[in-house]
């Protein structure tokens, strides 16, 4: 069967693939988008898995949406509600706990409890952290350049590069060189002495990778976090109204509105290539449609490896590609609770025992619960995974999203998110059943070290490992971001060298997924950027 | 949660407009009045009590203190009596003001600073291998601040001795409400007062005391915004408002040195090697670019702005804290970050930051106003500081 052409396909609705899709209907182009689900989001999605639950699957917050996509769209006119996500507490082994407000005057206060000097050193690392996100948020924003071309084009890129380094002064560049060279733990070594702080702090610089926070290159993903703060999109860090599927219904409906049609339950099986060029999709069930510009949304594995036989490509591109480093680290459970949890060192009586501040339970769970006790808790679970189980305590990030929006469980329960760390997809023997439910207890035990009620509390659960989240979306080996975000696997070296500009070895065939140049999180600038390159080459 | 100050049982207690705000994390009353202006008519008048508790307060003990605080500060600490109080900024290695206070001189080897922010990891940066313990006072100690002609009478009174013979910036120890205090004879207003110190946990004795004592003398518990008027009389800067802090600076700009907030006169530049010294050196030989100077609005011109709109002129109660421009011409020359109408002088005053070429008193510039939703510009002049300096300051 044949059916009429469009200007633009766009393979994959998640939120990279319908950003493309909507940027290129705004120039006008009529796009189709192929989702091979029900639903549109991919890995930003929210579903009701248990009757009257709705469950943020995957993805659960919301940081570097890029204010100009939120802007362009009008997101916001869309759906788009971030609501704020303000207050992280770590459980301590020994009882105590840390806990960092949305608040300056409160964390220090915190802070200063565990340490006098870090709570001045809080502050001064927090402006080092934005200088240094300022300095890296051109990169973010642009082409990345090839390094080894000799066109003007690029020497004006690079030059450009350069001078902007330059202009950052000897001492910001050290520190910009030691943050994407040290592992996290090393750098935060150089400014902290609590423990816990540390491996709070460091633990959000390992999310999705397959490193522990002494492995080098660790660092950067620390600034992640504070990129959102010098964006202009004041408070973008947060949690969607509705569940993180609300973002890409946001998207998806701006993308509509804009004339873009988007089919569901249409799972693309290859790209029609012909005399080098790609003319097109065929799905799975055989039907065909064309287009002059073909986009895959996909990670740049699916991409390569399945959507486009291997003769159509370069040798030594797809050699690159399958070593494009995909390992899944983390899985996620959800769960249904009858009750909120408690967590012990959050009692009344415990914070006295502590002198701590006095704090409403109702206040800490409509923040982040972290499991990052010790650094050598987090280096421990990373252990695990490298030597092919999963962590027997893992590092956990808690959130409790029916706190923030009351809409998403039934009235007076609740649903929780837990992201947790390290879950290998190449564990020892191949995920199964029984290793899967053996993951979820280990979630939950070493959460009821804390929140002893959780146990009781549970209705349901979902537990999702690296090979669900491969089943369930499509990202390779239940990789996160599409690719490690690695410095070997950023830039104009993401994902192969010489292919960073969204440009695939087959004319008309492009990639615009996490998987490309800057990636990772709900960001959006890989879409954005790819439908940027497309109309400027084809307008 | 914010914290409260060991005299918030008292304060709280007396808060009747419930203005409060935030001080370095604590709870600060605003005003205890409705309107602040008998508490700042205090402080010119007979005397005002602030409770200035939230104050970082550092305590340097031992054999290396006199060397880690000339390392520090930028005035001679060595020429420091015992009993003496300094009032100094400190710097970076780039000669930039991180922050300003003052320093007591207990003995030989006993200090106390106190400072607007935190600076417990500065001072410990910069003990590295000294003998000095360096102690985070800011809680266990309480202050009490008197200020006002009639200060003197009520601690006299209150201490049950003559303090005549305590100078300008010295300190001695005394008795209150049967407690043991410091008193300095320092403060944040430009007249006659004084500054007393004391354990958090014997602090409301103090102010019992004080109270009782200073009644008959029209004692008036006051609140920051009566401060914040008397402080920009006496021409003296505030950081996070005339002044960013060179730890907190973004961007180049941001940053001031000392010869640029009128601190020329506490740079010891003669003194050991302390931090910012080469920059400071340079700076002291080529002249700094811009300069902390007064400003007073011609009223007359202000009258005539307001005319135009068919309205008197008027001018806020309280003292503003938002940057204004300041014109010469077409061009901006400069800033003012605080603006207050005096009372007691009755002149429109502001603290700006000049560029040097228009720095000179009696020259006439323009000050941004708006008025009526309008921007216009009002003549103003130049003015050295302070505004205000009674002779009882320093007699």
């Amino acid at each position: 069967m044949r059916n009429g052409k469009v200007d633009a396909i766009v393979i994959g609705a998640g939120h990279n693939g319908l950003i493309c899709a909507a940027y290129l209907a705004r120039a006008g182009k009529k796009v189709l988008v192929l989702e091979r689900r029900h639903l549109v989001g991919g890995a930003a999605v929210t579903e009701e898995i248990v009757p009257g639950f709705k469950f943020s699957e995957f993805s659960y917050v919301v940081s570097l949406l890029r204010p100009e996509i939120i802007r362009e769209l009008d997101l916001p006119g869309h759906g788009l509600q971030i609501l704020p996500l303000e207050s992280t507490v770590t459980p301590m082994l020994d009882g105590n706990y840390l806990a960092a407000w949305g608040d300056h005057d409160e964390t220090r206060r915190e802070l200063y409890r565990h340490s006098p000097l870090d709570a001045d050193a809080y502050d001064e690392f927090g402006i080092l952290m934005h200088h240094m996100a300022h300095a890296v948020k051109p990169i973010i924003g642009m082409m990345p350049p090839d390094p080894t071309s000799l066109s003007p084009r690029e020497l004006l890129s690079l030059g450009k590069l350069g001078g902007h380094m330059r202009s950052l002064g000897a001492r910001k560049f050290y520190a910009l060189h030691k943050l994407m060279t040290m592992s996290s733990a090393d750098y935060l070594d150089e400014w902290f002495e609590t423990d816990v702080l540390k491996a709070t702090k460091s633990a959000s610089g390992i999310i999705g990778t397959f490193m522990g926070p002494r492995s080098p290159g660790s660092a950067y993903v620390l600034l992640h976090h504070y990129m959102g703060e010098i964006d202009g999109a004041f408070r973008a860090w947060g949690f969607q109204k509705g569940g993180t599927g609300g973002v890409s219904d946001a998207i998806a409906g701006a993308a509509k509105r804009l004339g873009a049609e988007i089919k569901l339950e249409a799972p693309v099986g290859r790209v029609i290539v012909k005399n080098g060029r790609a003319s097109g999709v065929a799905l799975e069930n055989g039907d065909e449609y064309h287009a002059d510009i073909v986009v895959s949304g996909l990670d740049p594995k699916r991409t390569f490896l399945k959507l486009v036989e291997e003769r159509e490509l370069p040798g030594d591109f797809v050699a690159n590609i399958k070593r494009f480093k995909t390992r899944g680290s983390s899985g996620k459970v959800n769960l249904a609770l009858s009750e909120l949890p408690r967590l012990t060192c959050m009692e009344p009586e415990n914070i006295a025992r502590w002198k701590g501040v006095p704090i409403p339970p109702e206040r800490y769970l409509r923040g982040a619960i972290s499991i990052s006790p010790t650094m050598d808790y987090v280096e421990r679970a990373y252990d695990d995974a490298k030597h092919g189980s999963f962590s027997k305590r893992p590092y956990m990030d808690v959130v409790i999203p029916s706190m923030i929006d009351p809409e998403m469980a039934p009235p007076g329960q609740h649903v929780m998110s837990i992201f947790c760390q390290y879950a290998p997809f190449a564990i020892e023997g191949g995920w199964d059943d029984a290793k899967r439910e053996a993951f979820g207890d280990a979630v939950i035990d070493a959460l009821a070290v804390h929140a002893p009620n959780i146990k009781s509390a549970i209705i349901a659960r979902q537990v999702l490992t690296p090979a669900d989240i491969e089943r369930i979306t499509g990202l390779t080996e239940g990789n996160i971001f599409q690719g490690e975000l690695a410095l070997d696997q950023l830039f104009f070296l993401r994902p192969a060298p010489g292919y960073a500009k969204y440009r695939t070895p087959v004319d008309g065939f492009y990639q615009c997924g996490s998987g490309t140049h800057p990636g990772g999180g709900i960001m959006g600038a890989s879409g954005r950027l790819a439908a940027l390159t497309i109309l400027g080459e084809r307008s | 949660m914010l914290k409260t100050t060991p005299f918030h049982p008292r304060t709280a207690a007396l808060m009747e407009a419930q203005q409060w705000r935030r001080w370095a994390g604590f709870l600060a009353a605003s005003a205890y009045e409705m309107s602040h202006e008998r508490e700042y008519h205090a402080i010119r008048n007979s005397a005002a009590l602030f409770d200035v508790s939230p104050l970082y307060k550092y305590h340097l003990r031992g054999r290396d203190a006199t060397r880690l605080l000339d390392r520090v500060v930028t005035r001679n600490v060595a020429k420091c009596q015992p009993c003496q109080v300094m009032y100094t900024p400190w710097c970076d290695p780039r000669g930039k003001v991180i922050d300003d206070g003052t320093l007591h001189r207990f003995g030989e080897d006993n200090y106390r600073l106190t400072s607007a922010d935190p600076n417990l990891r500065w001072l410990h940066q910069n003990a590295r291998g000294m003998q000095v313990e360096i102690e985070d006072a800011s809680e266990r100690v309480a202050s009490l601040s008197l200020q006002g002609p009639l200060s003197r009478s009520i601690l006299e009174h209150a201490v049950g001795r003559d303090l005549g013979a305590l100078k300008f910036f010295r300190l001695t120890n005394a008795t209150i409400g049967g407690v043991s205090v410091v008193i300095s004879r320092t403060g944040y207003t430009g007249d006659l007062g004084y500054e007393v110190w004391m354990d958090a946990s014997e602090a409301l004795p103090v102010w019992d005391a004080l109270v009782v004592h200073g009644k008959p003398y029209g004692i008036t518990p006051a609140g920051m915004l009566a401060l914040d008027i008397a402080r920009i009389e006496a021409g003296l800067i505030l950081l996070d408002v005339d002044y960013v802090s060179a730890r907190k600076a973004l961007i180049p700009g941001q940053l001031s040195s000392p010869f640029e907030l009128a601190l020329g006169w506490t740079v010891s530049i003669d003194k050991q090697p302390f931090n910012g010294k080469p920059a400071l050196a340079r700076e002291k030989a080529d002249g700094p670019s811009w300069s902390l100077m007064g400003l007073e609005i011609d009223w007359l011109t202000l009258e005539r702005l307001y005319e135009d709109m068919g309205l008197a002129p008027r001018v806020a109660a309280a003292a503003s804290r938002v940057s204004v421009p300041v014109y010469d011409g077409s061009k901006q020359v400069g800033y003012a970050t605080s603006s207050a109408w005096s009372p007691l002088l009755k002149r429109y005053i502001a603290l700006a930051h000049l560029e040097a070429s228009s720095a000179t008193p009696g020259k006439e510039l323009e000050f941004e106003i708006t008025v009526e939703h309008r921007r216009k510009r009002a003549t103003a002049r130049v003015r050295k500081l302070p505004f205000y300096d009674p002779a009882r300051k320093r007699s």
